[in-house]
């Protein structure tokens, strides 16, 4: 039992950061790759980019309908195109233009949500997405992705510069640390197994990923209770075979996400799981169906128990329920 | 073509529009009979595009915005070879392509659209990648007047202006008349000309149905060196067929079989 992937104590940036470096190492060998961003340059962490590849940005202002539009047109052409914009506006106000520009008219458009979740913490409901995952589900043809360190984000950018179909890709601002060395494979639409035990299965995606892998350790530590921890960072397609895998000996399953605990991973795995006959104990933790209390992001995760102990006191609950 | 040879090739084109339409017991009947002329002269004069250059880098694209009147656009491909004309028999029947909206799934369509105000973003995507790459291809998008509330259309039609996407010429089929009744009366956007100008465009108007001065027009891209260029073509909803010339009812009217008899009889 124990930790299939030991974790490292490098310094960590924060998932957006892995996001603009590797985009700038991928755009000094492909003139083909732009960024396409709404006035987001600043906080999409990509100044550097538009210095270094001026030509290689294409600024349209504050306009998110357009620029999920502009960024299909360049990409019908064989651009490969990144869509920067924070992904509250992104998802919601292009809603439409990723439905039928991006995902409708299989122009593969690279979205990049910055900021996500609760990111942008005590400014408040406008800028969170907690709908994104529920939103973007209902849509065919899009690859949904939440990594969950800077490992995660890094291939996950580099894998869906390779995809010739659309992806969506959130990632938070907030300094995440490494799950795993980097000799783990990361692979779109395959879940990671970052921690292997019996008797709970914590399934995570995000940045809810490390808090999870923290209140297994704990529970681990303080009750001798092994727990599996799965980085789910693909929301679509689900990996349906390692849901099933982890689901097989009916332990407890809990589901952690930073979105609404409506429409996200928790629904997408009860679905799979109940339409497949598991009968596991299951619970899903996010955002509840209300508008958040004001803080800064930890603050806000912490008051839903989205953190570490938070996850912890969940999965003991439903454990001494099923008991 | 010349004038003469337009001219008879759009009485065939209203005729197919027609036919299809009949056949499918759905369509756009009004829109489709107002753009057909504008359609005409592209595909057959202006449109470096074919069979052949579907696929090619270096083709000019042509993106329909009011992607309701798929029917103009389904008969001008059929009759360039993109795809057999008996293809259109299956008009919006079960499991056919060939849906109310144009898709990428028919040869020669360039972008899924029939949700209004997304054409014009396309376009200036794409006019921005012929800029970026020194490629020398045009792009053209169809608009309809109807659709112009749409916000979407003005934050492309700004950022098209700040690219000074010259290789940018859009179309807007002028006819008048929108599913409620008047545009000017739903919501009105004159004076179109000032409104585009004010955004950077280079504006003409043209008679839509004159195949002379759309010719004259689409020769004369662009209209200023720098700056995306605006046709308003000033067209009749229905044109072609009298009963059905600037009547509401024909938005999306199908003609019963006495009525089908009497538009092809004027259709000559």
């Amino acid at each position: 039992m124990g930790d299939v992937i030991t974790t490292t104590s490098a310094t960590y940036l924060a998932n957006l950061d892995v996001f603009s470096g590797t985009l700038q190492k991928l755009a000094a060998t492909n003139r083909n790759l732009l960024v396409v961003t709404s006035d987001s340059r600043g906080s999409g962490k990509l100044v550097p980019f538009a210095q270094n590849y001026p030509k290689q940005l294409i600024e349209v202002g504050i306009a998110e309908q357009n620029l999920v539009g502009v960024a299909a047109g360049l990409a019908s052409t064989g651009k490969n195109v990144f869509a920067v914009s924070p992904a509250c506006f992104l998802t919601a106000r292009s809603f439409e233009q990723i439905k039928t520009d991006v995902a409708y008219s299989n122009n593969p458009v690279r979205l990049v949500g910055i900021s996500a979740g609760v990111s942008y913490g005590a400014l408040g409901s406008t800028h969170h997405s907690l709908h994104d995952f529920a939103a973007l589900r209902a849509v065919n043809n899009l690859t949904i992705v939440a990594p969950a360190d800077n490992f995660e984000s890094e291939q996950a950018i580099r894998q869906a510069a390779e995809l010739d179909t659309p992806i969506y890709i959130r990632f938070g601002k907030k300094p995440m640390p490494l799950l795993t060395e980097a000799n783990c494979p990361f692979e779109l639409g395959k879940g990671r197994l970052v921690r292997q035990g019996d008797d709970l299965v914590l399934i995570a995606t995000g940045e809810t990923v490390y808090p999870a892998l923290q209140a297994a350790r704990h529970l681990d530590n303080v009750h001798g209770i092994q727990a599996s921890v799965v980085s789910m960072h693909t929301i679509k397609p689900l990996d349906y075979e390692l849901l099933a895998r982890v689901a097989a000996k009916g332990s407890p399953i809990v589901t952690v996400e930073e979105h609404s605990i409506f429409g996200g991973l928790g629904e997408a795995c009860a679905s799979f799981l109940m339409s497949n006959g598991y009968r596991n104990p299951f619970r899903i933790m996010g955002i509840p169906d209300e508008y958040t209390v004001t803080g800064s992001q930890t603050e806000i995760m912490d008051h839903y128990g989205l953190s570490e102990s938070g996850i912890a006191d969940r999965a003991l609950a439903l454990l001494n329920n099923q008991s | 073509m010349n004038t003469n040879e337009l001219v008879r090739k759009s009485v065939e084109y209203r005729r197919k529009i027609l036919k299809y339409i009949v056949g499918a017991n759905a369509g756009h009947t009004g829109g489709s009979l107002s753009c057909i002329d504008v359609l005409n002269v592209l595909y057959n004069n202006v449109l470096n595009v074919s069979p052949e250059t579907a696929k090619s880098p270096t083709r000019d694209r042509y993106i329909q915005s009011k992607g309701h009147t798929v029917e103009a656009l389904y008969v001008v491909l059929a009759d360039q070879g993109f795809f057999p004309e008996s293809d259109l028999e299956t008009l919006c029947q079960y499991k056919s392509h060939y849906i109310g909206h144009p898709t990428k799934k028919i040869n020669g369509v360039e972008q899924n659209t029939g949700s209004l105000g997304h054409g014009l973003s396309l376009s200036v995507g794409t006019a921005i990648s012929a800029k970026l790459d020194d490629l020398d291809f045009r792009v053209f998008t169809l608009l309809g007047d109807g659709e112009l509330p749409e916000g979407s259309n003005w934050e492309a039609a700004l950022l098209a202006s700040h690219y000074k996407l010259d290789n940018l010429c859009a179309i807007v089929d002028k006819n008048t008349l929108q599913i409620s009744g008047p545009t000017a009366d739903v919501c009105n956007t004159d004076p179109l000309d000032d409104k585009f100008d004010a955004f950077g465009w280079a504006v003409r108007h043209v008679d839509g149905h004159d195949f002379d001065a759309l010719q004259a027009a689409f020769d004369a891209l662009p209209f200023q060196a720098g700056k995306p260029s605006l046709i308003i073509a000033h067209t009749v909803k229905g044109k072609g067929v009298s009963f059905m010339e600037n009547q509401l009812k024909w938005h999306h009217g199908v003609p019963n079989p006495a009525q089908y008899e009497q538009a092809m009889s004027e259709l000559i």
